[in-house]
């Protein structure tokens, strides 16, 4: 493992592989990796605000499970003892799940996402909750409720929302694996911003059971590593149909390590035009560029396409993003979860209340904006405009996949910027996402993978989109990738 | 395209938000730089084109897995869920077995 693509500050870390050895060989205990865990939590949380909430009961019950497996010479699941860090917005039995929202404070949800039992099934240890951007809505981690979270390779940036915590926990080695959420680069953009793999896969190809809706025609759960491998390894456990979600596919499940290592000789690389033009960092552009020519090196062949309607996503994704979040968020009147304020006695006047003072701005923000494309009068102009565009957007990767069998850009136009740089100007913040959202838009698989350093220090990311259910092509090729940079 | 504060109003009321003055006015603004940048999408020809209402098809799906092309739904059973005391529980206003809210209708 090479630090020259990571930020870490703490020398070698642990992997699924590694654990799962160190288990076997009886050099550490389970137990004995989450107490480091924690240690580290503790020490580092402050500085960070990556954490929410934290579940050490939980933990070293598992913990101890893992190691009485070992002891007794039972097999060990595939990701035993692995600590794990959940994002907000997914819901964690008898932990508390607020979503980064003053709506959901305290809010102790009675069951477990599908993804988490799937996890701790196969042995994971779940460390706690992790800090987003209320209701996963926001680029830079700053609209949480309960404060940003810092970027561990720069304090004074934010490390990409709205799974901040999540990256910001693995990027730090405060977890091994971070699950978090993508509706619109929530997942990519942070691991860009932070250093670190993240993977988003297909639509459907995890369950959202037990994940608080952002906008149901996008949203995915997806995993923070250290390492391609990782990625592939949680995806091995938490990929695949589930009764409790009906858009969860029911497509077989890979062996996703199963490529990893293999040459990537004549791949096919596309590189769209439209995801280098004007506006983007120069370093971020060297860097790519760098990036592409590694790739080249290990064999792939390289294909110029054109995506055309790239330029629309922005637009296209703010109305339907916002007028299923405005539905989504419906439920939350202050009847049935959550603190209630009693307005002016009446029930909708306890619903507006509740609603107007526990949201934070850039939720009512977006309920206001769904709310006005979805009313009488604008629905065609903006709604049906906005998935017929979606269509369009998405027959470009459909014929992109056919000149190519992956697509390389870089993840954001911009490194981590600082904390407090766009909080007043939200296009410009939602603009951040302008390479990501396509991959939504698309129902495409996509990865963030490191890719250098700006002169500044800052983690650059770079992009491989795959066709759907793509994610062992995606993995293939980001860790060929990871191999033949960290080797430099 | 310009939101004028009556749709600002319309439109909190619509969604149950009550707003500050200062949420109103601030809205109204960055509202109006939103719907100017989505406007963009009147430059594209949509004529034939249909709208997306599925993400990923049934088709690519199982294509891609070699597998059963028809969706699978669940048989249509009552499956008891037996949580609705811990549900309530969470409730800011419970009366068991009903979630209790401000009286809505006069007698």
């Amino acid at each position: 493992m090479s630090e020259t693509l990571r930020n870490s500050a703490s020398g070698d870390r642990w992997t699924i592989g590694s654990i799962r050895e160190g288990l076997l060989a009886k050099r550490v205990s389970a137990r004995e990796i989450a107490e480091q865990y924690f240690a580290a939590i503790a020490k580092e949380n402050p500085k960070l605000n990556a954490y929410l909430a934290l579940s050490p009961e939980r933990a070293f019950a598992q913990a101890d499970r893992i190691d009485a497996l070992v002891t007794s010479g039972g097999a060990l699941p595939a990701l035993a003892g692995v600590p794990v860090a959940i994002k907000d917005v997914i819901s964690t039995r008898g932990v508390m799940t607020t979503g980064g929202s003053r709506i959901l404070e305290n809010y102790v949800p009675p069951y477990d996402a599908t993804a988490v039992a799937r996890l701790e099934s196969a042995g994971a240890v779940m460390l706690g909750k992790t800090n987003c951007d209320e209701f996963a809505m926001g680029s830079s981690n700053e609209n949480s409720a309960y404060g940003p979270v810092h970027n561990p390779v720069a304090l004074d940036r934010v490390p990409g929302g709205s799974s901040g915590g999540s990256a910001a926990a693995v990027a730090a080695n405060l977890a091994v694996v971070a699950l978090g959420t993508d509706t619109g680069g929530s997942i990519r953009q942070p691991g860009g911003f932070c250093g670190i793999p993240a993977l988003m896969p297909t639509y459907g190809r995890v369950s959202r059971y037990g994940l608080t809706a952002l906008a149901s025609s996008l949203d995915r759960i997806g995993p923070f590593t250290n390492t391609v491998r990782d990625a592939a390894e949680v995806m091995n456990v938490i990929a695949g149909r589930d009764v409790n979600d009906a858009t969860s596919s029911s497509a077989s499940v890979p062996d996703y390590t199963e490529a990893l290592g293999k040459s990537v000789k004549g791949l096919r690389i596309g590189i769209p035009r439209e995801y280098f033009g004007p506006g983007m960092d120069p370093a971020v552009r060297h860097n790519i560029e760098a990036g592409i020519g590694t790739l080249e090196k290990l064999g792939c062949e390289t294909v110029e396409l054109n995506m055309p309607h790239t330029e629309y996503a922005i637009a296209v994704y703010y109305i339907l993003l916002t007028a299923e979040a405005s539905s989504n968020l419906a439920r939350f009147d202050g009847v049935r979860y959550g603190p209630r304020e009693t307005g002016d006695g009446t029930l909708t006047g306890m619903y507006r209340a509740t609603r107007g003072h526990k949201f934070g701005d850039e939720v009512k923000r977006r309920i206001i904006l769904g709310t006005y494309v979805l009313s009488a009068g604008y629905y065609d102009a903006y709604y049906r405009k906005a998935q017929q565009v979606r269509t369009l957007i998405t027959r470009d990767f459909e014929e992109a996949f056919r000149k190519a069998d992956l697509i390389v850009t870089p993840t954001s136009p911009a490194p981590a910027f600082k904390l407090g740089e766009k909080t007043n100007d939200p296009l410009a913040m939602y603009l951040a996402d302008i390479y990501t959202v396509t991959g939504d838009l698309s129902g495409v698989t996509g990865i963030s993978i490191p890719c250098g350093f700006t002169p500044e220090g800052l983690p650059v990311g770079l992009q491989i989109f795959g066709p759907h259910f793509g994610e062992a092509r995606v993995l293939h090729l980001a860790n060929a990738f990871e191999v033949a940079t960290s080797s430099n | 395209m310009k939101i004028s504060r009556e749709e600002m109003l319309r439109v909190a009321e619509l969604a149950h938000l009550e707003l500050s003055e200062a949420e109103i006015a601030k809205y109204e603004h960055q509202l109006d730089s939103i719907l100017d940048y989505i406007a963009k999408l009147n430059a594209v020809d949509t004529s034939n084109v249909e709208p997306m209402a599925q993400v990923v098809s049934v088709d690519s799906s199982s294509a891609s897995a070699g597998g059963n092309a028809n969706p699978t739904f669940r048989d249509d059973v009552v499956i008891p869920c037996d949580i609705s005391r811990e549900v309530l529980d969470r409730a800011p206003d419970a009366a068991p077995p009903y979630f209790r809210v401000p009286k809505v209708i006069d007698r």
